[in-house]
């Protein structure tokens, strides 16, 4: 018997029985469903943790000092002075999947200007610090070459500060601010950046060369808070990372099996450290959904025997005007797998629009993948196939004489 | 006689042929050792109590079941020994089933389930089959009922969708186990009038029933008793269906 022919018989006896063949499917259905809503819920916090972290910049490594221990009190992470000018030049020089560099200079105070005043972070870095965070000026300019060399006393702004110290009829570019007490110049203002990963203002920065920060403002000259790196893509990230600590190690003289008195983090296993919870939810959530679609299998072996023993006649019929037990066998089972993908298919029509209910009602950050519709779609064919074998070797077993007779 | 006998195609053929039904503690004899020929345009019925062997014979003959011991040829094959999926085959091709209960599809109209043993059949396609099924609902008189479904149909029409489609593969015998045994008389003479015809046009039918009024209709009866064959007769003055129908008081009167 052909497929076509077989797939109208089974289209067939599923219709004889709707209202027992929607119940039957109600289990996959729900499982599907929820598969469905369960990952795109997973994917869409996911997706949101991942936009937030590419703020970052783009292809970020992050080097820090490491920790000292002082009379075995372990101090914060940073405070060692374990990296130096001449270490940022060596990488520079040597490891050539870096593309940028910046140091980082790390100060805070009060800003005046005029009768205003305010509070933020200062941060001293070099031109190319602006290209790894992808930060943009909106309008003046960046730092001149001059001025790293100089220690220049001036200044980029972010947008919150700039609100904050100038009204808004005043463009703050070349404008003159006191950072603690020190006059600065006012050459550039950033472009709005919006809230970061962790909830804070982004806009709410100083940047001024790295020089004028750690000379003028800490009063160091050789010790590094920290170094911003951008490798030259996204898959030279791990290879830019092992340079960089082949060669601290080599300058300070630290076997491999030792811990470095830096630590280096990538922007890949910062997403990684962030994602590994939703992941973890994720995994948990869509494992309660799959063991529904399991419930729903059995419901659909349950029936499709109850089928089978409601059938016995008719299959000892077919079987005496020539069925194989392969046309039987085929029969059943077609009718299981039909049950579970149209079950599937109403069941992932479902998944969508509560996903999107999601979206629309609670606001969620919701991402429905093609890959958890065609997942969750061929568990519930895999199901129909696995729940669906039973009955439908046991029909296919029958002796025609004895199904024939049977009451 | 006799060189018409040569003639004729064996259409059935058995020699030595037993079946024993292994029960575990004891064994039942089913069948003792038969010998017998069906000849090609032979109308045959056979007769016996319940538990004579009747029923096995006709299980073994329609390949539904395999003897113990013995030969069983059909149409010129050996069939004693095929596995399951040739004896379906055998079934599919050569022989047509009719059965006391009809065993029609509920829900499936009399042209479809006239189709059914087509539909096995992978060489025949969907527009030969239509037709096939078609010509043997013609032939059994149900034309204008193709589209009915077998409860908006009698039971004598239902034995007559059934009959059709036990003819629409073209089988060498046509098989019948008690084919009247749940119609009333005049519906039973009904059938036997289509068996008749049908045996007119060349058809061999074997039937099993245990009713003699309904085996005189047949030529040749054969009655079985404790597995073994006790009798046989050639009947001289068949009765003729159509005038055993004329012969009942009309049908209102019932």
């Amino acid at each position: 018997m052909n497929l076509l022919n077989l797939f109208v018989i089974a289209l067939r006896s599923l219709n004889k029985n709707k209202i027992r063949s929607l119940l039957t499917m109600l289990g996959i259905i729900i499982g599907v469903a929820s598969v469905i809503a369960m990952l795109a819920i997973g994917q869409g916090s996911r997706d949101s943790i991942e936009n937030q972290i590419s703020g970052l910049g783009s292809n970020v490594i992050m080097v820090f000092p490491g920790a000292t221990f002082r009379g075995g009190v372990a101090t914060a992470a940073g405070s060692a002075q374990s990296l130096e000018m001449d270490d940022l030049e060596a990488i520079r020089v040597n490891c050539p999947s870096v593309k940028y560099l910046s140091p980082v200079a790390r100060a805070g105070g009060q800003i005046i200007a005029g009768s205003n005043n305010w509070n933020s972070s200062i941060r001293g870095v070099y031109n190319e610090y602006l290209d790894i965070r992808n930060i943009e000026v909106e309008s003046g300019s960046r730092f001149a070459e001059t001025d790293e060399k100089r220690a220049s006393k001036v200044c980029i702004i972010g947008q919150t500060v700039a609100e904050n110290l100038f009204d808004e009829y005043t463009d703050p570019v070349g404008e003159k601010i006191r950072i603690n007490k020190i006059p600065f110049t006012v050459i550039g203002l950033l472009k709005e950046k919006g809230q970061g990963g962790m909830g804070e203002d982004q806009d709410d920065i100083i940047y001024a060369p790295f020089s004028t920060v750690q000379r003028r403002m800490r009063g160091d000259r050789q010790n590094i808070q920290q170094i911003y790196i951008s490798a030259v893509s996204e898959e030279k990230i791990e290879l830019a990372s092992e340079e960089i600590d082949e060669l601290l190690r080599t300058r300070k003289n630290i076997s491999k099996y030792e811990d470095p008195p830096f630590n280096i983090r990538t922007q890949t296993e910062i997403v990684e450290m962030f994602t590994s919870t939703s992941n973890t939810m994720m995994v948990l959530l869509a494992g309660i959904a799959s063991i529904s679609l399991i419930v729903g299998g059995i419901g659909i072996m349950n029936i499709m025997l109850v089928s089978v023993t409601e059938r016995t006649r008719e299959i000892g019929l077919r079987m005496a005007v020539g069925a194989r037990g392969k046309d039987i066998l085929r029969q059943f089972l077609l009718e299981a797998i039909l049950l579970s993908l149209l079950g599937g298919l109403i069941g992932a029509a479902f998944g969508i629009l509560s996903s999107k209910l999601f979206v629309a009602i609670m606001n969620w950050p919701v991402t429905v993948s093609s890959y958890s519709v065609v997942l969750a779609f061929s568990f519930a064919f895999i199901i129909g196939v696995f729940f669906g074998w039973y009955p439908a070797g046991k029909a296919a077993r029958l002796i025609p004489m004895d199904a024939l007779r049977y009451e | 006689m006799k060189e018409q006998d040569q003639e004729r195609k064996k259409i059935i053929s058995v020699s030595n042929l037993s079946k024993v039904y292994d029960m575990g503690v004891i064994k039942v004899h089913a069948l003792r050792s038969i010998d017998m020929n069906i000849n090609e345009g032979e109308f045959t019925a056979i007769m016996g109590h319940s538990g004579s062997g009747k029923s096995t014979l006709l299980n073994i003959f329609g390949c539904l079941d395999v003897p113990t011991e013995g030969k069983y040829w059909l149409d010129g094959a050996d069939v004693s020994h095929l596995n399951k999926n040739q004896l379906a085959r055998m079934r599919n091709k050569k022989i047509g089933f009719v059965f006391q209960t009809y065993n029609l599809l509920p829900r499936t109209s009399a042209l479809e389930n006239v189709e059914l043993p087509l539909l096995y059949n992978p060489e025949i396609r969907r527009k030969e089959r239509k037709e096939r099924a078609m010509n043997t609902l013609e032939l059994v008189g149900l034309t204008d009922w193709s589209e009915h479904f077998p409860n908006q149909l009698s039971g004598g029409q239902q034995q007559r969708v059934a009959i059709a489609r036990a003819l629409v593969n073209d089988p060498v015998i046509m098989l019948a186990d008690e084919p009247t045994g749940n119609l009333d008389t005049r519906t039973s003479f009904e059938v036997m009038e289509i068996f008749q015809e049908l045996n007119g046009r060349g058809i061999t039918i074997a039937l099993v029933t245990h009713e003699t009024d309904i085996s005189k209709f047949a030529a040749r009866n054969i009655l079985f008793r404790d597995g073994r064959i006790s009798k046989e007769t050639i009947i001289k003055n068949i009765k003729n269906a159509r005038e055993e129908l004329e012969k009942l008081p009309p049908e209102d009167e019932l």
